[in-house]
C-alpha cells in the first residue's frame, strides 16, 4: 500500500468493516497505524461509511490519545512516564532528548525522522525508566546511556 | 537414537522478560533441541513460552520441569550450559538460581523463593505455568471444568448463589460485590443482555490485567461464559487497551481456539446455550476505564462517562442490561465455581475475601506482580516479598490505587491491606498498583504528577473535575517552582473537598486523593517548598542544588562517570566538585554515590 495516497488506503480499510457506528474506533485505529496519523482526506470517507457527521469523527479523533491529526516522524520515541518510571526520573530523559534532538513531547524533528512522545505506562515497571524507539525497548535508561542509544539509532538510520 | 528427557522447559515471555530478551532464550533453546534431530542422539524436550511469572526484576526466567528448577536473569550465553546440564541431564546450574539475600543461599525451586513463598496464586494460578496460546495447557490444569459444571449441573440461581457466598468484590477498584451486580442484571427481563470485560488498564504502575490477558486468556473467557449463563446474556465484549498488543493477539487466539473446541458459539457443550465474545481495542483514553465511558467507547462514541441515575446493570451497553467486570474479577470466577464460594471466602479477610494481585513497583528491590491473600500488611508486601527499598534507602511512602489513589506513609506500614482499610487511610485499592517511594521521591512532585495525569485525562464534561484539576495543577506547579504561598494549602484542601463532592464520575470524585493524602501525611514537605524554597528529595529542579560533601567524598570518580552533563570534576582520590552552571540536576550523581557524599541544598545556594 502506498501511504502517500490516503484515499485508496482508507477505502481498503473501510471495505473490511460493516457500516456501523461501533466500528468507528477500529477504523480510526487502522488508519492511524497505516499512516502514523489520520489524514484529513480520510475523515469524510469514514464519516460517510459509518453515517456520522464529520464533526463527530473529528471529536473522536481528538479525544482519543492514540490518534494524531498531524504527521508523525518515521521513528517514534516513546518515553514512559508511568509512575514507576516517573519516580525513577523519566522526565530527565525527556529533557535530555529535548536537548539532543530539539523536540518537545508531541513534536517531530523538521526532517520528519523523529517524533517524541511521553506515554502513561507500558506495564514494564521492572525495567523503569523505559524508553521505546519504534518497537525496541530500552531498559533502565540513564541520561548518559541515552546519548549512546540515540547515536546508535542515528547511525543505523543513516546506513539504511 | 532417541533420548526423551521428559523435560518441560517454561520460558517466561511476559512483557518484562521479553524486554530483557527472553525471545532469544526461547528460540535459542528450541534451536538446540532441533539441532539434535539429525545427530546421533535426538533429544526430546518440550520448550514452551509462558506468560508473566511476576518476578520481572529477575527476568528472563526459565523454569525446568519436572525438576522444578528456576533460573533467573538467563542470557543467551547461558543456554549451552542449561541445555547440557539441565535438559539433557538432571544437573543444576547453580549460578543461575535465585540468591536469597537474607541467607546467602541459592534457591532451586520457585516455591522456596521468598518472593513467591507468601503468595497465594488464584487469579494468576496458571500464568507462567501454561502456554497461553495452547488451550490444552489450560484444560490440563482444570480449565473449562467450571464451565462444564455451570452449564450441566447448576441453575442460574445456583451460580449466583455460589458467587454470592464467595463474597467476591470487584477487582477493578471500587470493590462492589460481584454477585449483587450479577443478580440485579439477572432480575431484568430486557433482552439481549451483555457481559463486558474491562481490560482498559490505564493506571500507571499497574499491569496485572495485562499479565492475565497475555498469560491466561481462557480464564477470562470462562469467567465471562459463566456469568453469561447465570444472567442469560447473548454476547460479550472485552475492551483491551490498544497499547497492549500482545494481550490483543493472545486473546484473539484464545477466542478462536475456544470456538474450535465448542466453548464459544452456538450450543456450547451441547447445553443449548449460545454466547460469543468480541474484542474491542481501546483508544488510549484513561477515562475509558470508567464503566459508562467504556461502554460509550464500545458503541463508537467519544468515551465520556454519564451520570449513573440508572445503573449499567439495568441500562448499559446500547441501553441493555449489562454486567461489566474487571479482568482480575473474571479470572477469579472459574475457581469459585470449581471449588465453591465457601472455599474462596475462607481466604483473605471477612469483608474482603480472596486474594488480590498487586504490582509492586517504584523504588522497591523486587519489582513484579504478586498475588496475596487480602489482609496482608504493607510491611510484608513491601519488605518480605518486595525485598525492601532499593539501595537500602529509607522508605518514605507507598502509593496505591492508581492516579486517584493516595500515598500512605511509613507510620502505616502495618496496615492490613483490604478494600476498606485502604479507603480509611485516604487511599484506595484501585487496580492494585503499589508504588514504593523513598527519600529521593518528592511528595509534592508526586501529587503534581498525578494531578497532571488526571488533568490530561479528564474528559472535561463536568466542571468540578475539569476546573478543579486545572487549578490544583497550577498551584502544585507553582509550589514545585518555589512560587507557592502560604494560603495555597488551604485553598487546595477546599478544592479537593469540592471535587470529591461535586464531580460526575468516579474519576473526578477520587481525583483529589493524591493531593489530599500528601497534604495530610507530608505537609512538612509542602512547607519546605513554600517557606524554605527547598525540595528535600532533590527532585524539583528550581529548588535544588547538588553539592559534594568534602568530608564524605572518597574521590572514586563514580559520579563523574555517571554525569551526563560533564558537570563534575575531580581527580581520583581527591574531593570532587559539581559546577552548578553546567549541572542539569538530573540526580544521577546522588543516586550513584555509594558514600552519601552528594547532598541536596536549597536551589541557588551553591553558587
Amino acid at each position: 500500500m502506498n501511504i502517500d495516497e490516503p484515499i485508496p488506503v482508507t477505502q481498503e480499510i473501510l471495505s473490511k468493516y460493516p457500516r456501523e457506528q461501533r466500528y468507528t474506533l477500529t477504523i480510526l485505529q487502522d488508519l492511524q497505524r497505516e499512516h502514523r496519523y489520520i489524514p484529513r482526506e480520510a475523515l469524510p470517507l469514514v464519516a460517510a461509511h459509518v453515517s456520522l457527521p464529520l464533526a463527530k469523527l473529528y471529536s473522536m479523533a481528538t479525544f482519543y490519545k492514540s490518534f494524531s491529526l498531524s504527521p508523525r516522524g518515521k521513528n517514534l520515541i516513546k518515553v514512559c512516564d508511568g509512575t514507576a518510571c516517573h519516580i525513577r526520573s523519566s522526565l530527565i530523559l525527556v529533557d535530555e532528548i529535548q536537548r539532543l534532538l530539539d523536540i518537545a513531547p508531541g513534536e517531530t524533528t523538521p526532517d520528519r525522522q523523529y517524533s517524541l512522545e511521553t506515554v502513561n505506562c507500558l506495564g514494564s515497571c521492572a525495567i523503569a525508566p523505559v524508553m521505546v524507539i519504534n518497537d525496541t525497548y530500552y531498559s533502565k535508561v540513564t541520561p548518559a546511556g541515552l546519548r549512546n542509544i540515540l547515536s546508535d539509532e542515528r547511525s543505523a538510520i543513516n546506513e539504511t | 537414537m532417541k533420548h526423551d528427557t521428559g523435560k518441560k522447559v517454561l520460558v517466561c515471555c511476559g512483557t518484562g522478560c521479553l524486554a530483557n530478551g527472553s525471545l532469544d532464550i526461547l528460540t535459542g533453546l528450541r534451536q538446540r533441541v532441533q539441532d539434535t534431530a539429525c545427530g546421533a542422539v535426538r533429544v526430546e524436550a518440550l520448550i514452551k513460552a509462558t506468560g508473566c511469572n511476576g518476578f520481572c526484576e529477575k527476568g528472563p526466567i526459565v523454569k525446568i520441569l519436572p525438576d522444578d528448577v528456576s533460573y533467573y536473569r538467563v542470557q543467551s550465553t547461558d543456554l549451552d550450559e542449561i541445555f547440557a546440564s539441565s535438559i539433557q541431564k538432571n544437573e543444576v546450574v547453580e549460578r543461575l538460581l535465585h540468591l536469597d539475600a537474607a541467607t546467602g543461599q541459592r534457591i532451586r525451586s520457585q516455591h522456596d523463593n521468598p518472593f513467591y513463598k507468601k503468595q497465594t496464586k488464584l487469579a494468576l494460578r496458571n500464568i507462567g505455568e501454561i502456554d497461553p496460546t495452547d488451550v490444552e495447557d489450560y484444560r490440563e490444569r482444570g480449565g473449562y471444568q467450571a464451565l462444564g459444571k455451570a452449564l450441566q449441573e447448576m441453575s442460574s440461581e445456583q451460580i449466583l448463589e455460589e458467587v454470592c457466598v464467595s463474597g467476591l468484590r470487584g477487582r477493578g477498584g471500587a470493590g462492589f460485590p460481584t454477585a449483587q451486580k450479577w443478580r440485579q442484571c439477572a432480575s431484568y427481563a430486557a433482552s439481549p443482555k451483555y457481559v463486558v470485560c474491562n481490560g482498559d488498564e490505564g493506571d500507571p504502575g499497574a499491569f496485572m490485567d495485562r499479565s492475565i490477558m497475555e498469560g491466561d486468556p481462557h480464564t477470562i473467557i470462562e469467567g465471562m461464559l459463566i456469568c453469561a449463563r447465570a444472567i442469560n446474556a447473548a454476547a460479550g465484549f472485552i475492551y483491551i487497551r490498544d497499547e497492549y498488543g500482545l494481550a490483543v493477539k493472545n486473546f484473539a487466539h484464545a477466542l478462536q481456539s475456544a470456538r474450535k473446541q465448542g466453548f464459544l458459539g452456538k450450543n456450547i457443550l451441547n447445553s443449548g446455550f449460545d454466547f460469543d465474545i468480541e474484542i474491542v481495542r481501546g483508544g488510549g483514553a484513561f477515562v475509558c476505564g470508567e464503566s459508562t465511558a467504556l461502554m460509550a467507547s464500545i458503541e463508537g462514541n467519544v468515551g465520556e462517562p454519564r451520570a449513573k441515575y440508572v445503573r449499567s446493570v439495568e441500562k448499559g451497553l446500547w441501553g441493555q442490561p449489562t454486567v461489566l467486570n474487571n479482568v482480575e474479577t473474571w479470572a477469579s470466577i472459574p475457581p469459585i465455581i470449581q471449588h465453591g464460594g465457601q472455599w474462596f471466602h475462607s481466604i483473605g479477610t471477612a469483608t474482603s475475601p480472596g486474594t488480590k494481585v498487586f504490582s509492586l513497583v517504584g523504588k522497591v528491590r523486587n519489582t513484579g506482580l504478586v498475588e496475596v491473600p487480602m489482609g496482608i500488611t504493607l510491611r510484608e508486601l513491601i519488605f518480605d516479598i518486595g525485598g525492601g527499598v532499593i539501595g537500602n534507602r529509607e522508605f518514605k511512602a507507598v502509593q496505591s490505587g492508581g492516579p486517584s489513589g493516595g500515598c500512605i506513609p511509613a507510620s502505616l506500614l502495618d496496615l492490613k491491606v483490604d478494600f476498606d482499610t485502604l479507603t480509611a487511610a485516604g487511599s484506595m485499592m484501585g487496580s492494585g498498583g503499589m508504588i514504593v517511594m523513598d527519600q529521593r521521591t518528592c511528595m509534592v512532585d508526586v501529587a503534581r504528577y498525578y494531578v497532571n495525569f488526571l488533568a490530561e485525562e479528564s474528559c472535561g464534561k463536568c466542571v468540578p473535575c475539569r476546573e478543579g484539576l486545572r487549578n490544583l495543577l497550577n498551584i502544585l506547579t507553582a509550589i514545585c517552582q518555589g512560587k507557592g504561598c502560604a494560603d495555597d494549602l488551604d485553598l487546595m484542601a477546599e478544592i479537593c473537598a469540592a471535587m470529591a463532592e461535586g464531580a460526575l464520575c468516579g474519576l473526578g470524585k477520587s481525583a483529589p486523593n493524591p493531593v489530599a493524602s500528601t497534604l495530610k501525611y507530608f505537609r512538612d514537605e509542602y512547607l519546605a517548598h513554600i517557606v524554605d524554597h527547598y525540595c528535600p528529595a532533590g527532585i524539583c529542579k528550581e529548588l535544588t542544588d547538588f553539592v559534594i560533601n568534602p568530608d564524605l567524598c572518597t574521590g572514586c570518580r563514580r559520579c563523574v562517570k555517571h554525569c551526563p552533563a560533564d558537570a563534575i570534576s575531580g581527580n581520583p582520590k581527591e574531593v570532587h566538585s559539581i559546577d552548578p552552571a553546567h549541572c542539569i540536576k538530573c540526580g544521577n550523581c546522588i543516586d550513584n554515590c555509594r558514600f552519601q557524599a552528594v547532598q541536596t541544598m536549597k536551589g541557588g545556594s551553591s553558587q
